[in-house]
């Protein structure tokens, strides 16, 4: 079970989790399937483009860029094929929502994928799945067929005579595909490094043709945008925010699991109400808000509302909803050499300074966290990260800097306590 | 993945739309003028501004990966990478602050994490561009107190070593290889700080084995089998020449300590091959040292070859040439591909003049003869490098024209010529041609019917499989504005004919009276006693066997198969050795620069005059300079710009209409060498047979 149930959730995206072979084409047809898509074929791509616009949904993968916007850019003119990617790639620590939306629910994202087509006019999609998600691919490859069966994909979608292939691929274990312009290089049959950007993949994108490629989640929201209307998705968030999003709630919690909620929703309600607060009646001490990329947020700064805007006001990013919970008993020395661990690990080698900082500072925290380090380490790992912020070839290096001068910043003293001969005061190891 | 720092559709829209010709933007305080499209770090160059850079490199793909040449835009919200950045109009740029200075600075320091400490023994120490960063922007004492990651260094081939611990990871040898070359045999295997350079073959590298890799490498992790460990950059003297291999002409710069020549390469990047160098230019220099070099005079004595001095060798072979001119005896001159035009010249003037000889040639390798009588609209080595369409008949010319191959490969890759191949089996060129025509020669030609006619600046590179009418044919059936490569095999076969090394050609491609034997002919002629003196200078024409009952005299570096059964043999300086100049496949003359002094043996101009003066033939003591004077005086085509020759330019021959096809049909057959493969010269170079591509390969036509 994906999660345990709380009624403050509000079941959009989900609300097919939990039927009786909710996968099976049947019983998506019997909870309003593809009438979203019925509806945008029969709309023009600018039309279903200005819904998407007008719905407030902004991507659901990390950047939250809108996504109305985003496929507003792709030259429609242009006389190269367009394409659909959807990137299930879901690599960020912290992070499961993609995975329960195509476990519980594949034709969903099969409808939201064409709905996009029809408004680029694109006549190919891909769906990009990691490589660990192996299982998921024969479920959507089954959806897939029993789309083909029922006219819902190939040579004439519903009858209308609009053709639109989709297709499965996987990953071979890379975070760094999950980045949009290295996921294309991948697909593509390359070394998954990113492109140089611009252009962009809405203008150059799989085999070099204009693409709309979103996040499995994103896609998942838009035959309800269409079927429900812009208005309604939008009115579910804030201003700017639109409509609900799932939240991955792990770490130190009662009740953990992947639970849908308006946008807007209070961070505090969210740890001690859906998630059901933390074991043993521990103390709160941090939260990572939007999965390992972010900033990470001490216990005092969790009383505001997860949208992109109200925690960029924050310092920190909404991202991708992985909301990791620790109390009082996590060692923050640890908990940045794991991150660190899994940046160098993911690193994709191109450029200097994601690939030597990340390998430097994991074998830092590691010597630091067994007790070896010195006073001067503690500075040196914020300039190393400073180091590498915005400087790197792709906001991976970003991801690994941001969480790790965060963690210095706001637990200095959990540093200085690890200091030579002291060993970790949590335990260690 | 976070999108941070990336450009809104605003700005996407203004990178794709059309701008102003002329685009002007100011960099660190100047008013600069650039075309648009043009890269930032290229509109700096420029300017005058250098932006340091490990892995962007003109003529390769960008990468920004190195993120060395990161500078402030105003405006932008962080450093921008000048090398992926296209100049936009009143863009505000400074390439030298504070911040940016900051930013190098942690580049490099993460740089030198692993980077090994093997400066006092790196064969790069003194050329090393991160050695320079490092001495700019002050990396020099690291914070890094963890553990080095160690890797043995490997072997890859017989030239190519690999450190890995010392690589930056810049990937321009990847590059190089794979784009450059065409042949992509370095790849990057794991990734992250494992990232690694790999040989195609796992372990090792099976390729052109040229080196580029080597030369374009900004430290030392690759290093050259054959220089490792033997000196150091700064004291080594280094001399421009022109390669003494095949006939593309590059100029290699020769590193010479204490009369040796160390390495070879063109870093310089003078010459018509820019960088391009292939194994026989950067490495094939090395029979200059060969134990077998001739170093005294042999005169046969009872028999057997036997040293003798110069004085005592001249006078025999100028005693009997005197006699058998004095008595009407026939000679026969054999000349060669790879002496200066200066040797040619004076070899042909030398016989007709002096010893009345008719009979002269040399070994043909392809029709220039007949190209030049009815079109000398010749292609430069940069034509082929920028003309819009290029048609390639009858040559593999990655084996054997490899600076051919490159310029072609770089037009494609830069400008997207048009390639057109015509050729009997598939070859590198397949790969970017427009249209392959499966056939040899001439046919082939054909069956690519009207595909042709559209294309007003074609140049038409041919090889052997093309001669005699079938070459008149070939300009008739391309358009009139068509340039003309018409292939030859060695450094100086261009000058051999166009200096009148032919039975009916005087030099300038006029006419001689009355013909004499060709090759074939003065070698049977020799056998069967029909000659007097067979004289052969710079070549090995009794290779294959056949006897030679003339007096037979040879110039030569060493005791060749010919030389073997000569009554004096005369030990000749090699083209290193000596100065002059020398024309290539394009009709490109070029300077011959001395760069070692040859040690016992005599360049075959002192040789010839030698003989010349004790005959009391009126040209005494000639330097290069003062025959070349008389070329450019006197030689139809060859009226060439001395002060742009001299200073190292190549300048192109301009054929005079009137030239001749010559009036016998003379044997015209390429050798077809191999990468791998040179002559008689080729044997004694010790790297090529060293390789062991040299028995995978041969020449596809």
């Amino acid at each position: 079970m994906y999660n345990q149930g709380h009624p403050a959730e509000v079941r959009l995206l989900t609300r097919r989790f939990g039927l009786a072979d909710s996968r099976s084409l049947n019983t998506y047809l019997a909870q309003e399937g593809y009438q979203g898509l019925q509806k945008a074929l029969q709309l023009t791509p600018e039309q279903i483009i200005e819904e998407v616009k007008a719905s407030g949904l902004r991507g659901r993968g990390g950047a939250g860029f809108p996504a109305g916007l985003k496929w507003s850019f792709v030259p429609r003119s242009s006389p190269k094929p367009k394409y659909i990617v959807v990137n299930a790639d879901e690599s960020e620590p912290g992070t499961c929502k993609d995975r329960v939306l195509i476990e519980n629910d594949p034709h969903q994202l099969i409808e939201g994928a064409m709905i996009a087509a029809r408004a680029v006019e694109a006549h190919t999609g891909y769906i990009y799945v990691r490589g660990e998600y192996r299982y998921l691919i024969e479920i959507l490859d089954r959806a897939i067929a029993e789309a083909y069966a029922g006219g819902y994909l190939g040579e004439s979608v519903m009858g209308t005579g609009f053709r639109f292939d989709l297709y499965t691929h996987t990953g071979a274990g890379a975070y760094e595909c999950g980045e949009e312009s290295a996921l294309l290089e991948s697909l593509e049959g390359k070394r998954g490094i990113p492109r140089i950007r611009p252009p962009f993949p809405a203008v150059v994108g799989a085999f070099q043709c204009p693409t709309v490629l979103n996040n499995v989640e994103t896609f998942c929201a838009v035959p309800s945008i269409l079927l429900k209307g812009a208005e309604h998705f939008a009115s579910l968030g804030t201003r700017k925010n639109g409509g609900t999003r799932l939240f991955c709630l792990s770490g130190h919690l009662n009740r953990p699991g992947v639970y849908e909620l308006p946008m807007g929703f209070n961070l505090r309600r969210m740890i001690e109400e859906v998630g059901g607060g933390i074991p043993g009646g521990r103390k709160l001490k941090a939260v990572i808000p939007g999965g390992s990329s972010c900033p990470v947020l001490k216990a005092e700064e969790t009383d505001l509302p997860m949208d992109f805007d109200s925690l960029q006001a924050a310092g920190s990013m909404l991202g991708s909803g992985g909301v990791v919970v620790m109390d009082e008993t996590t060692c923050m020395v640890r908990m940045a050499l794991r991150i660190m661990r899994f940046y160098a690990h993911e690193s994709c080698g191109w450029c200097i300074p994601c690939r030597e900082g990340t390998l430097w500072l994991r074998n830092l925290l590691d010597r630091f966290h067994a007790g070896e380090g010195a006073a001067r380490d503690i500075p040196l790992i914020s300039e190393l990260a400073q180091n590498m912020l915005g400087k790197t070839f792709c906001p991976l290096g970003d991801a690994a800097a941001l969480p790790t001068i965060s963690i210095v910043k706001k637990f200095r003293e959990e540093f200085e306590a690890h200091l030579a001969g002291r060993g970790c005061p949590y335990g260690g190891g | 993945m976070r999108g941070e720092g990336a450009l809104t559709g605003e700005d996407e829209k203004a990178w794709f739309s059309g701008m102003a010709d002329l685009v002007r933007l100011t960099i660190d305080g100047r008013e600069v003028e650039a075309e648009a499209g043009t890269l930032l770090i290229n509109a700096a160059r420029k300017a005058g501004i250098e932006i340091p850079s490990f892995c962007y490199y003109d003529g390769l793909t960008l990468q920004a990966a190195c993120r060395m040449c990161v500078v402030e835009v105003e405006k932008a919200p962080k450093l921008q990478t000048a090398c992926t950045m296209p100049v936009v109009k009143d863009m505000v740029v400074r390439t030298e602050t504070p911040q940016v200075a900051a930013a190098r600075k942690g580049v490099l320091e993460f740089l030198l994490t692993n980077h090994p400490l093997d400066c006092p023994v790196c064969d790069k120490g003194g050329e090393c561009e991160l050695q320079d960063m490092v001495f700019r922007y002050g990396a020099g004492e690291s914070r890094f107190t963890e553990l080095k990651q160690h890797r043995e260094e490997q072997q890859w081939s017989p030239v190519v070593y690999f450190d890995g611990p010392r690589c930056i990871l810049c990937f321009r040898c990847v590059r190089i290889c794979n784009e450059g070359m065409g042949v992509g045999a370095l790849g990057i295997v794991n990734r992250g700080a494992r990232s690694q350079i790999a040989p195609n073959r796992g372990d090792h590298l099976e390729c052109d084995e040229c080196g580029m890799c080597i030369d374009i490498c900004p430290v030392g992790a690759l290093t050259s089998g054959t220089y490792r460990y033997h000196t150091r950059p700064w004291e080594m003297q280094y001399t421009g020449t022109t390669c003494t291999h095949c006939a593309d002409g590059c100029r290699t710069t020769l590193s010479v300590r204490n009369n040796r020549v160390m390495r070879g390469n063109n870093r310089d990047r003078s010459g018509v091959n820019g960088e391009f160098l292939c194994i026989k230019g950067r490495y094939a220099f090395d029979f200059l040292e060969h134990p077998e070099r001739l170093r005294t005079p042999l005169v046969r004595r009872h028999g057997r070859l036997e040293p003798a001095s110069w004085p005592e060798a001249i006078a025999l072979v100028s005693g009997r040439f005197r006699e058998v001119r004095d008595q009407g005896g026939r000679f026969g001159v054999i000349g060669s591909s790879r002496t200066t035009n200066e040797e040619s010249y004076y070899l042909q003037k030398l016989a007709r003049g002096c010893l009345g000889a008719r009979n002269i040639d040399h070994r043909r390798s392809g029709d220039v003869a007949a190209l030049l009588a009815v079109s000398q609209r010749l292609a430069t080595t940069r034509d082929l490098y920028t003309a819009p369409a290029v048609l390639v008949a009858g040559a593999d010319l990655s084996q054997q024209h490899p600076l051919v191959a490159f310029q072609i490969r770089a037009n494609y890759r830069h400008h997207g010529a048009r390639v057109y191949v015509a050729n009997p089996a598939p070859t590198r060129e397949d790969s970017m041609a427009a249209e392959v025509s499966r056939g040899a020669g001439l046919a082939a030609v054909e069956a690519l019917g009207q595909k042709l006619a559209g294309e007003t600046g074609l140049v038409a590179v041919f090889g052997d499989a093309i001669q005699g009418a079938e070459v008149a044919r070939l300009v008739a059936m391309l358009p009139a504005s068509t340039r003309y490569v018409p292939l030859v095999d060695a450094a100086n076969s261009r000058g051999a004919l166009d200096m009148g090394l032919a039975p009916d050609l005087l030099p300038g491609y006029q006419p001689a009276g009355e013909a004499g034997l060709d090759l074939a002919e003065m070698l049977e002629a020799a056998a069967a006693g029909g000659l007097e003196v067979l004289w052969v200078v710079g070549a090995n024409p009794l290779k294959g066997g056949g006897g030679c009952r003339a007096f037979l005299v040879v110039q030569d570096l060493f005791l060749s198969e010919t030389a073997r059964l000569a009554e004096v043999v005369l030990p000749a300086a090699a083209a290193y050795e000596k100065t002059g100049s020398m024309t290539n496949g394009c009709g490109e003359v070029q300077r011959l620069k001395r760069a070692v002094a040859p040690s016992g043996a005599r360049s075959d101009l002192e040789i010839m005059s030698w003989i010349g003066r004790q005959l009391g033939w009126e040209l005494a003591s000639p330097a290069p300079e003062t025959i070349f004077e008389e070329i450019r005086r006197s030689v139809p085509g060859y009226q060439v710009p001395y002060a742009e020759f001299i200073a190292g330019a190549a300048v192109q021959t301009r054929p005079s209409p009137g030239s001749s096809a010559g009036s016998k049909k003379v044997a015209i057959r390429s050798a077809r060498h191999t990468l791998f493969q040179s002559g008689t010269l080729g044997r004694y170079c010790a790297v090529l047979g060293a390789v062991p591509e040299k028995d995978l390969v041969k020449v596809a036509v």
